[in-house]
C-alpha cells in the first residue's frame, strides 16, 4: 500500500488536480473557478474564513456534491467522482467535522465496516493485526477492542484516520480536525500527520486558524469568497501575509486593555456554593461547584466538551435544578428561581449551539431578536409589540459590534456564523450584568471573532461579569481574568492565566498524565 | 453573505403565496372528489348526481345555505380548539370530549339558574361552557407539562369518557320525566336559549365563533403572547432558555383550547337543541381537527375549511335521503380528504398545522 503512495511522491507530479471547479447554491456562489494541485507527501492546508468555500470544495472532491463545472484529474486523466463511493475508489478519504463512527461498536468493528470488499465472514483478527501495525507506525495508539462510546474525542479522531488508512486511502482530507482537541492532542495530531507525510500520503487540512497552518503545512492555499486568493509554499508564508490574503481590508486587532485589579470587597454578581446537579442520561452531573464572578471580571471555563460546561451554564440560567448547594445572584438567593426571573435580572446567555438552543428557525431574525426580552418590547400590557424599538436596539448593537444581518429573513436561512452573530447581538443588547457565553466564537470568521471578543471586553469594562466557556485555550488565556478547569463535572483547577501555561491547563482538561508530544 | 438572501418585494411574494394556496386547495379537493366518486361508483350510485344533489340542496336554497352556516358554528370553535394548541406544538385530539363537557357544565347552569333573566343566564352558560371544556383539557395539559403522558393520547382517550359522563347525567339526575322513549334533559327555559336570526336556525354562536377567530388571529399576529407561543412551537428548548415560561404556556394554551371547544358544546345545546341529549355531536371535535390541519392553522383557512366541511356534512344528510347512501360516506370523504392532505406532494405544502 505504502509503495504505490511513495511512487507518486518521487514522480513529483501532482496526484490530483482540480481545474476550474465552480459550484453555486441558491443565492451563493460557493466555489468559483478554483484550481488546486494536490501532491503526495505534502500537508496542504486550505485556509479561509467561514463560508469561503473550503468545505464545499472538499466535499466536491469527495463526491458529496457535484461541481457545476470544472474537472478533477488523476495522474493527468480526467475522472468523474459522483459519490463518496467513487471517491474511495480512487483512494480519497475524508474525516468530517462530525465523526461518523458507530458508538455501540468497538474500534475494530467500526474500521472493518469501512474496508472495501469486506468478506462475508470478516477476519477480525487480521483487522486487529493491521490496526496494531498501522497505529504503531503512525503513533495512533488505540485499543481495537475499545467501544467507541468510551473513547475521547481525540481517540475517536485517531480511529477515523486509521479507518482511512486501512481502507487504502492515499489522500486524506481532514475538515477542521483541531476544532475539538485539547492543545497536547493537537500537537499529537500534527506529529501523526508528519509521519504520514513522510510515507508519501497526501493530506488536505481545512482550517481557519493561522497559527496551526504555520505549524504543520507544506503548502497553503487561501480561499476567499469561493475563489483562490493565493497558493504558496510554507517557507514563503507568514502570519501577516496569510491574513492579508484571507481578508481584503486590514483587520482590526483585538484591544485587550490591561486587566483591572479585582475588587473582591464588592459583593459578587454570582456566587455558587457547593452546587450539585443530577445529570440524566448522557448529561454530566456537577459535583461540589464553587464559583464566584465579580463585577468587571471574565472567568474562563476550560474543559473538553461534555465535562459539565453545558450543565454549569444551565444551572446558572436556572434550567438545571440544584440538588444541593446555593446560588446567589446580585446578592439575592436565586437557587430556586425560574429562568424568567434570572433572565429579567439581566443575564445574557449565548449557548453552545445557537440553532437548537437559542433560535426559533421559522421565525424571522427580528422576531428571534425579541424573544429573550419580550416583556421589554410589549406595549399595552402585551396586546402589541413595538417592533420599531426592537429594530432600533438591534441595529445599534449590530453597529457597535460591526456585524450586519438581514432582519426580515427566517432565522433558518442564516449560515451558522450569522446565526451565532444574531444570538450574540441579541444577548449583548441592553448591557447585561452577567453574561454566560459558551463557545462564543464557534463558527465565526477571524473578523467577527475579534468583534465578539471585543464586545465581552467592553462588557467587562462597564462592570459586567462574564463566564466564558470555551475549548479554545488561547481565547481563554487572552480574555480571562481567572480560569477554572472542569473535568467530569468537577472543578479540577482554579488558575490565573499569567501564572500557568496551556499545557498545564490541557492536562487538567483531559484529566490525564499523558506526556507532551513535541510538535512537528 | 447576509446581503444575498434578502426578501423579494412583498407584494409579488404575497400573490405567489395566495396562488400557491389556491392551487393547493383545488388539488386537494379534486383528488378527494375523484376518490369519493370511485367509492360512490362502487356503491352502485351515480357520483355526478350525488355531487349535484349535494350542491343544489345546500347552496341552491336560502334554507340550505343557512343550515350550512349552522353546521359551521361548532366547527369554527373546535378548529380553533385544535389550531391554538398546535401553535405551541400540542396536538389536541380531544375537542370532542371538551365539547361534551362544556355542554354538560352549561346545562347544569341552565337547569340550576333557570329562574334568572337572559342577560345573566346566557353569559353564565358561556362561562360555564368554557370552564367545563377548559377543566377537561387541564387533565391532559397537566400530565403533559409534568412530562408524564403525551397529550395526544390522553386527549384522544378522554373523548370516550366525556360522552359517558353526559349520558350518565341524562339517564340519571337530569332525565326529563316526560319523555320515556328518548332520554334527554327537560327543555331549557327560553332565557337560556341563544337568540337566532332571520327565522333560521343560525344563532348568536356564529358571532361568538367569529369573534373567537378574530381574537385568535390577533393574538397570534400582534401580541407578545402570540410571539412567545410561536417561539415555543418553533423551538421549545430555545424558548425555555430565552426565559419564556414554556410549562405555563403549555398548560394554559391547552386549557384555553378546551374552553373554546366547550363553547362549541354550549352553543350547540343552547342554540340548536335547547336541551342536552346524548350523542348530540356528530363528531364536531374530529371534524375540527381535520379543519385545523387542512387550514394549516391559519384563521382564514379555518373559516374557509369549516364552510367546506359543513357543506360536505350537510350534503351527507341529503345524500342519505336522495340516494339512499349511508351517512358514513361523509366520514369516508372527510377521511380521504385528510389522507390527501397528509400525502400531498412537497410543492403543495403550506405551513404545518
Amino acid at each position: 500500500m505504502t509503495d504505490s503512495v511513495s511512487q507518486a511522491t518521487t514522480a513529483k507530479e501532482p496526484l490530483f488536480v482540480l481545474r476550474g471547479i465552480t459550484k453555486s447554491f441558491p443565492g451563493v456562489i460557493a466555489n468559483e473557478h478554483v484550481d488546486l494541485d494536490i501532491y503526495g507527501g505534502e500537508v496542504h492546508v486550505l485556509l479561509g474564513e467561514n463560508g469561503a468555500g473550503k468545505s464545499t470544495l472538499m466535499k466536491i472532491l469527495y463526491g458529496f456534491y457535484r461541481a457545476d463545472s470544472g474537472q478533477i484529474l488523476l495522474n493527468g486523466e480526467p475522472i468523474s467522482i459522483r459519490s463518496p463511493h467513487d471517491a474511495r475508489g480512487v483512494r480519497i478519504g475524508m474525516v468530517f467535522q462530525d465523526f461518523t463512527l458507530i458508538p455501540a461498536f468497538n474500534v475494530a468493528e467500526n474500521i472493518a465496516l469501512f474496508i472495501p470488499g469486506l468478506k462475508a465472514v470478516p477476519n477480525i483478527k487480521e483487522v486487529h493485526r493491521r490496526i496494531n501495525e498501522l497505529s504503531e507506525r503512525y503513533n495512533l495508539q488505540v485499543n481495537p477492542q475499545a467501544m467507541v462510546s468510551q473513547l475521547s474525542i481525540g481517540e475517536q479522531q485517531k480511529v477515523e484516520i486509521l479507518k482511512l488508512l486501512l481502507s487504502d486511502a492515499r489522500l486524506l482530507i481532514l475538515d477542521e480536525p483541531t476544532r475539538v482537541l485539547a492543545p497536547h492532542e493537537v500537537s499529537a495530531l500534527f506529529s501523526v500527520l508528519d509521519s504520514l507525510r513522510k510515507d508519501g500520503y497526501a493530506i488536505i487540512l481545512i482550517t481557519h486558524k493561522i497559527k496551526e497552518v504555520l505549524e504543520c503545512a507544506d503548502r497553503i492555499t487561501v480561499l476567499r469568497r469561493g475563489r483562490v486568493a493565493g497558493s504558496l509554499p510554507r517557507f514563503e508564508a507568514s502570519e501577516d501575509k496569510l491574513v492579508a490574503m484571507m481578508f481584503e481590508k486590514e483587520l482590526s486587532r483585538l484591544q485587550v486593555s490591561p486587566k483591572p485589579a479585582l475588587d473582591e470587597s464588592v459583593p459578587p454578581l454570582l456566587e455558587l456554593r457547593g452546587v450539585e446537579t443530577r445529570g440524566e442520561g448522557a448529561a454530566t452531573s456537577l459535583k461540589e461547584i464553587d464559583l464566584n464572578i465579580y463585577p468587571g471580571e471574565i472567568v474562563g471555563v476550560a474543559g473538553v466538551s461534555g465535562n459539565g460546561q453545558k450543565e454549569l451554564g444551565d444551572v446558572i440560567l436556572g434550567l438545571e435544578k440544584c440538588i444541593s448547594g446555593t446560588k446567589f445572584m446580585f446578592g439575592e438567593d436565586y437557587t430556586n428561581r425560574s429562568i424568567q426571573k434570572v433572565r429579567r435580572s439581566g443575564v445574557g446567555f449565548i449557548p453552545e449551539d445557537p440553532l437548537t438552543m437559542a433560535t426559533a428557525p421559522f421565525m424571522t431574525v427580528l422576531e428571534n431578536m425579541a424573544l429573550s426580552k419580550t416583556w421589554r418590547y410589549a406595549r399595552l400590557g402585551g396586546l402589541a409589540m413595538d417592533w420599531q424599538a426592537v429594530k432600533t436596539d438591534m441595529e445599534d448593537t449590530l453597529k457597535k459590534l460591526g456585524f450586519s444581518l438581514s432582519l426580515h429573513i427566517p432565522a433558518k436561512s442564516l449560515s451558522g456564523g450569522n446565526r451565532q452573530r444574531m444570538v450574540i447581538v441579541r444577548e449583548m443588547a441592553h448591557n447585561p450584568h452577567l453574561i454566560i457565553a459558551s463557545y462564543l466564537t464557534r463558527g465565526l470568521d477571524v473578523q467577527s471573532t475579534i468583534a465578539a471578543r471585543q464586545a465581552l471586553i467592553q462588557a467587562r469594562e462597564s462592570g459586567a461579569g462574564v463566564l466564558l466557556i470555551s475549548e479554545d485555550i488561547e481565547e481563554l488565556f487572552t480574555l480571562s481574568d481567572r480560569l477554572i478547569v472542569l473535568h467530569s463535572g468537577k472543578t479540577v483547577g482554579t488558575l490565573k492565566p499569567e501564572e500557568t501555561n496551556i499545557y498545564e491547563v490541557g492536562y487538567l482538561m483531559t484529566g490525564s498524565e499523558v506526556r507532551h508530544v513535541p510538535n512537528c | 453573505m447576509s446581503q444575498i438572501a434578502d426578501t423579494p418585494s412583498r407584494t409579488s411574494s404575497f400573490i405567489l403565496i395566495t396562488l400557491l394556496a389556491l392551487v393547493r386547495y383545488l388539488f386537494i379537493f379534486l383528488m378527494a372528489f375523484v376518490l369519493f366518486s370511485l367509492i360512490i361508483l362502487i356503491a352502485g350510485k351515480d357520483p355526478i348526481l350525488a355531487v349535484k344533489d349535494t350542491f343544489s340542496s345546500t347552496l341552491g336554497s336560502a334554507y340550505g345555505f343557512s343550515e350550512v352556516i349552522v353546521k359551521m358554528i361548532p366547527l369554527i370553535f373546535t378548529a380553533i380548539a385544535v389550531a391554538l394548541p398546535s401553535r405551541v406544538g400540542l396536538i389536541n385530539v380531544g375537542a370532542e370530549g371538551q365539547l361534551y363537557m362544556g355542554a354538560w357544565l352549561a346545562t347544569w347552569g341552565a337547569l340550576t339558574f333557570a329562574a334568572s333573566p337572559t342577560w345573566l343566564i346566557l353569559p353564565l352558560m358561556i362561562v360555564l361552557g368554557m370552564i367545563g371544556g377548559g377543566l377537561w383539557a387541564f387533565i391532559p395539559a397537566f400530565l403533559r407539562a409534568r412530562g408524564l403522558v403525551n397529550e395526544t393520547i390522553t386527549t384522544l382517550l378522554m373523548n370516550y369518557v366525556a360522552p359517558s359522563v353526559v349520558t350518565f347525567f341524562i339517564y340519571g339526575p337530569w332525565r326529563s320525566p316526560g319523555n320515556a322513549l328518548y332520554p334527554q334533559t327537560i327543555d331549557f327555559v327560553p332565557a337560556a336559549r341563544l337568540p337566532t336570526f332571520f327565522g333560521t336556525r343560525v344563532h348568536l354562536g356564529l358571532v361568538i365563533a367569529l369573534v373567537m377567530l378574530v381574537l385568535y388571529w390577533f393574538v397570534m399576529k400582534n401580541t407578545r403572547w402570540g410571539l412567545e407561543m410561536r417561539a415555543i412551537g418553533g423551538n421549545p428548548q430555545s424558548a425555555r432558555r430565552n426565559g419564556i415560561p414554556v410549562t405555563i404556556y403549555l398548560i394554559v394554551i391547552l386549557c384555553v383550547g378546551g374552553a373554546i371547544a366547550g363553547l362549541a358544546g354550549m352553543s350547540e345545546i343552547s342554540g340548536i337543541h335547547g336541551r342536552l341529549r346524548p350523542g348530540f355531536s356528530p363528531g364536531f371535535g374530529y371534524m375540527g381537527f381535520l379543519i385545523s390541519w387542512l387550514a394549516g392553522g391559519s384563521p382564514m383557512g379555518i373559516l374557509v375549511m369549516s364552510f367546506v366541511v359543513a357543506l360536505i356534512s350537510s350534503g351527507g344528510d341529503i345524500l342519505q335521503i336522495s340516494q339512499g347512501l349511508p351517512y358514513a360516506v361523509v366520514n369516508i370523504l372527510l377521511a380521504i380528504t385528510l389522507c390527501v392532505v397528509l400525502a400531498r406532494p412537497a410543492i403543495l405544502k403550506g405551513k404545518k398545522a
